[in-house]
């Protein structure tokens, strides 16, 4: 049998997301009317902002775990890191250390809890995890809500609520705000590069490669595929998998430390609740998959997902002259991505299903034909 | 050292819940003896090698009787792993890989050499990185020893089920302390070329000294490798002797044990019926049993037999033309052709089928025996409904779905409780007459019957097989039999088509000699 050669058709329908994308973009471009320097400096801060987030989601789809909604965990466990710093006072570049190392054990624990409830519901981790985000939102809310200045003490009036107990809605990080963006930034025909950060998700993006070469990572590989002859090798596959859910909420509690730096506060309550969501959006518009994903994938995503975040509202008031339009349009378009690509990938595993067929029978005529 | 064997089974004896499968098992192996076992179905070989390779599903039936002796040491698995570390190797029939990795990482799967480093020194061992040039060579090494031709990079879901027999064999072979390999019906699954390949590496595997227990029902294959050969029957040894010292029709007769009577069978005059079923052209792409072009003609109310060995695309057959797996070409049925990958349209034709999978496909395995007799005609031809406001509300009709059940649990002599009893709890054999009792309720004119009488025991095959010709005779029903056990096939149908390498090589009279029948099997023509 021969292998299906590569057609047009195929790397269409391959890459259908990122090509609409590129579409919607190309189109909204030119309507929004914004000029390429002031373009290519948002995406390339959004580059920074974002991508350490979206590379925390890698892990788990190598393990079979598929999107992690539950990476809202690790997002949580950095804002309490961050809100705990804010009330040291430590500012700066230590401040931000200081806050990831104290999300550290917080997801740890987090990550634990979430993998072994999804060690229970194997195959439907998705749903789960999403479900898990929610659960553990109402834990993050009594913390913050309640114990911070009653039993956590809270010494600051700045971040507390006037009743001297729970943590106002917003915090300020201005002291720390783009601390790490701006340490040995560049700046190129105006755009400035933040090369500190670049080098710290260019060394997790090392990392991520380097670790699919470990014990550890292939194990993943070999648990995602398929869990019961991993098991029968004698991989412990329970524990793979908790393993890849703590490393990922880990890293999502890094890279939310790294997002908020940038964007210089905290809404204490509602930061982390449209991350997760945000970053698949943008992980799958990369063109990944529920299965498979790459490095490439999150870099092509952030980049094309939030070039259509930062000219579609601009586009949309142009054309209708009503801005609340353009901010429904990317609302919308972002839970749009993620049921197509959910979708797209069901469709996908069955046309491939169909094409192996269909080149069976093809290559069988080819036999014939050969024979006669 | 010569003297103390290798292997050493004593008294071993094992029941289910009261029930004896195996008695009395004395067996002994020495170093690099090729020990053929054969067997019918249930006579136990699998048991006994499960007991050997310390699966957890013994222990959890309540363990053994007898003792096993290894290297002269009195052993006890606890676990497949412990089976493992004292060098026993089991290459199941199901494979077990990883479908998108390539040999190398299959063969090395959790047993990769790797490098320390930094982190590992921190983390602990599991960060090592894999050594790849390690691994290529000793996978490398497990295929030379194997002597055939296997592209170590190529990963599993890219080749023929052949070559993924042999990667299981390679991994076995890459354990260093491999002294006894148990293969599980390995040529199966294998083109004749392959399984010659097979039987080669499996003698140069007892040169190097390893023992092997080798399971097939292909007994040419047994004279030709193996030192001695065991037969199995019902639960005791019948025959242990040296391969040298017997012939074919020994084996059968003690694996058989009972004359086998041939039922002369008055052969419905063919020629002069219609064609109910025309199959054009038909390929389906069903993993492991590939059709590739089948073009065949069924006649009214005949029985017709498709055999062939396993791997060959008998299978695929009804499961493509059911709907079940991806299918092209034409299927004419009553004069109407039939658009495939549609298994309603089927349905609605009156055609029914019974998988060979029973648990998967065949029966909803916690509902209710009666549930499932009546589910599909339910479903399907809405029978035993009550409709109400015309046809507003559907309702079961609880009667009519027990009158049924009761009526198939009789004639069928289905073994049960009550009719209430859940379709798991059945015996093998019961859930096969359930299965058919299923299709029957449907009230099909064509019915295809996919390996009725695999995995149960003697008496409830010939119930089967009763069933389906009384079906067939006195609704006249025409029913396509699929099934790998030719002499099956020769007692119950008017003609046998066999398939092989996915295609029809030819269909003969049951009343031909087994000679023509193994000579179409294995592709050639005389």
């Amino acid at each position: 049998m021969k292998k299906s050669k590569f057609s047009l058709l195929n790397i269409l329908e391959q890459y259908s997301v990122p090509i609409m994308f590129i579409i919607i973009c190309a189109i909204c471009i030119p309507l929004s009317g914004f000029s390429p320097n002031y373009l290519i400096s948002e995406i390339v801060t959004r580059i920074g902002r974002n991508t350490f987030l979206i590379l925390s989601l890698l892990i788990p789809i190598m393990a079979g775990m598929g999107l992690n909604f539950g990476m809202t965990l690790g997002a949580m466990a950095g804002e309490i890191g961050l809100i705990l710093v804010a009330d040291w006072q430590i500012w700066g570049i230590p401040g931000i250390i200081l806050a990831m190392i104290i999300s550290i054990p917080i997801s740890i624990l987090l990550g634990y809890i979430c993998g072994r409830i999804l060690n229970m519901a194997k195959g439907r981790e998705m749903v789960t995890s999403y479900i898990i985000s929610y659960f553990i939102n109402g834990l993050y809310q009594l913390v913050v809500l309640y114990m911070m200045g009653s039993i956590i003490p809270i010494k600051h009036a700045s971040i507390k609520l006037p009743r001297n107990y729970g943590i106002r809605n917003t915090v300020s990080l201005l002291n720390m705000r783009q601390h790490i963006d701006n340490f040995l930034s560049i700046s190129i025909f105006g755009i400035k590069i933040p090369i500190l950060t670049f080098l710290i998700i260019f060394l997790l993006c090392l990392f991520i490669l380097w670790f699919k070469k470990t014990k550890l990572g292939q194990d993943m590989r070999a648990v995602g595929q398929d869990m019961e002859v991993a098991r029968d090798a004698g991989i412990k596959v329970e524990r793979t998998r908790i393993i890849a859910i703590i490393m990922s909420t880990i890293f999502a509690g890094f890279g939310m430390v790294l997002y908020l730096q940038n964007m210089g506060n905290l809404s204490t309550y509602s930061s982390h609740s449209q991350i997760g969501m945000f970053c698949i959006a943008a992980l799958l518009v990369g063109g990944a998959s529920v299965n498979k994903a790459s490095i490439g994938n999150v870099f092509l995503g952030v980049i094309l997902f939030h070039l259509m975040f930062i000219v579609a509202p601009q586009a949309g008031t142009k054309i209708t002259g009503d801005s609340m339009i353009g901010e429904y349009f990317r609302v919308f378009i972002s839970y749009g991505v993620i049921t197509v690509a959910l979708i797209m990938y069901e469709t996908k595993k069955r046309n491939l299903k169909k094409k192996q067929g269909i080149a069976l029978s093809l290559a069988q005529k080819e036999e014939e034909t050969n024979n006669a | 050292m010569k003297n103390i064997p290798l292997l050493e089974i004593k008294n071993v004896k094992k029941s289910f819940f009261g029930n004896q499968v195996l008695q009395d098992i004395n067996l002994s192996l020495h170093k690099g003896e090729i020990m053929g076992l054969v067997g019918e179905n249930g006579a136990g070989k699998s048991t006994l090698m499960k007991i050997l390779f310390g699966m957890g599903m013994i222990k959890e039936t309540g363990g053994y009787e007898g003792e096993i002796l290894l290297n002269g040491n009195k052993i006890q698995f606890q676990s497949p792993f412990d089976a493992i570390k004292a060098g026993v190797g089991m290459v199941h029939q199901e494979f077990s890989l990883i479908p998108g990795f390539s040999v190398i990482e299959n063969i090395l799967l959790n047993r990769e050499p790797v490098n320390k480093n930094v982190f590992s020194e921190i983390f602990g061992e599991r960060l090592n990185t894999l050594n790849y040039k390690k691994m290529t060579s000793k996978a490398q090494n497990a295929i030379d020893l194997l002597d055939i031709d296997l592209d170590s990079h190529m990963t599993i879901n890219e080749m023929p089920v052949g070559h993924k027999q042999f990667t299981e064999i390679a991994r076995e072979l890459s354990k260093d302390n491999l002294k006894l390999l148990i293969l599980d019906e390995p040529t199966a699954v294998l083109t004749e070329k392959e399984s010659v390949a097979l039987l080669s590496s499996i003698k140069k595997m007892s040169e190097l000294g390893i023992a092997i227990i080798f399971i097939t029902h292909r007994l040419q294959e047994i004279l030709d490798v193996c030192d001695k050969v065991v037969v199995m029957r019902d639960g005791y040894i019948v025959s242990n002797v040296n391969a040298k010292d017997t012939n074919i029709e020994e084996i059968t007769k003690s694996m058989i044990g009972r004359n086998i009577e041939v039922e002369k069978k008055v052969l419905n005059t063919l020629s002069t019926k219609n064609n109910i079923m025309q199959i054009k052209n038909l390929w389906v792409d069903m993993p492991g049993e590939v059709v590739r072009d089948i073009t065949l003609d069924i006649k009214e109310g005949e029985i017709l037999g498709i055999g062939g060995l396993a791997g060959q695309g008998k299978l695929g057959i009804p499961n493509g033309i059911m709907g079940l797996y991806e299918a092209g070409g034409e299927v004419i049925f009553d004069g109407n052709s039939i658009p495939l990958n549609n298994p309603r349209k089927f349905l609605d034709s009156q055609i029914a089928f019974v998988s060979e999978d029973r648990r998967e496909v065949g029966l909803l395995l916690d509902e209710s025996l009666e549930w499932n007799i009546a589910f599909n005609a339910m479903q399907i031809q809405n029978k035993f409904l009550k409709t109400y406001f015309g046809g507003l509300i559907k309702c079961r009709d609880e009667k009519a779905i027990k009158d049924i059940s009761k009526y198939y649990i009789n004639e069928l002599q289905i073994k049960c409780i009550s009719p209430s009893q859940k379709a798991k709890e059945l015996s093998g054999g019961n859930q096969q007459k359930v299965c058919l009792a299923k299709s029957f309720a449907l009230q099909p004119r064509f019915l295809f019957v996919s390996e009725p009488t695999r995995g149960i025991d003697v008496g409830a095959k010939s119930l089967v097989l009763q069933a389906l010709k009384r079906f067939n005779k006195e609704n006249n029903v025409t029913i396509v039999m699929i099934s790998s056990e030719l002499e099956e096939l020769r007692h119950t149908c008017d003609r046998i088509a066999i398939v092989t390498d996915g295609k029809i090589s030819g269909i003969l009279d049951s009343a031909s000699s087994s000679e023509e029948f193994g000579f179409l099997m294995i592709g050639k023509t005389k």
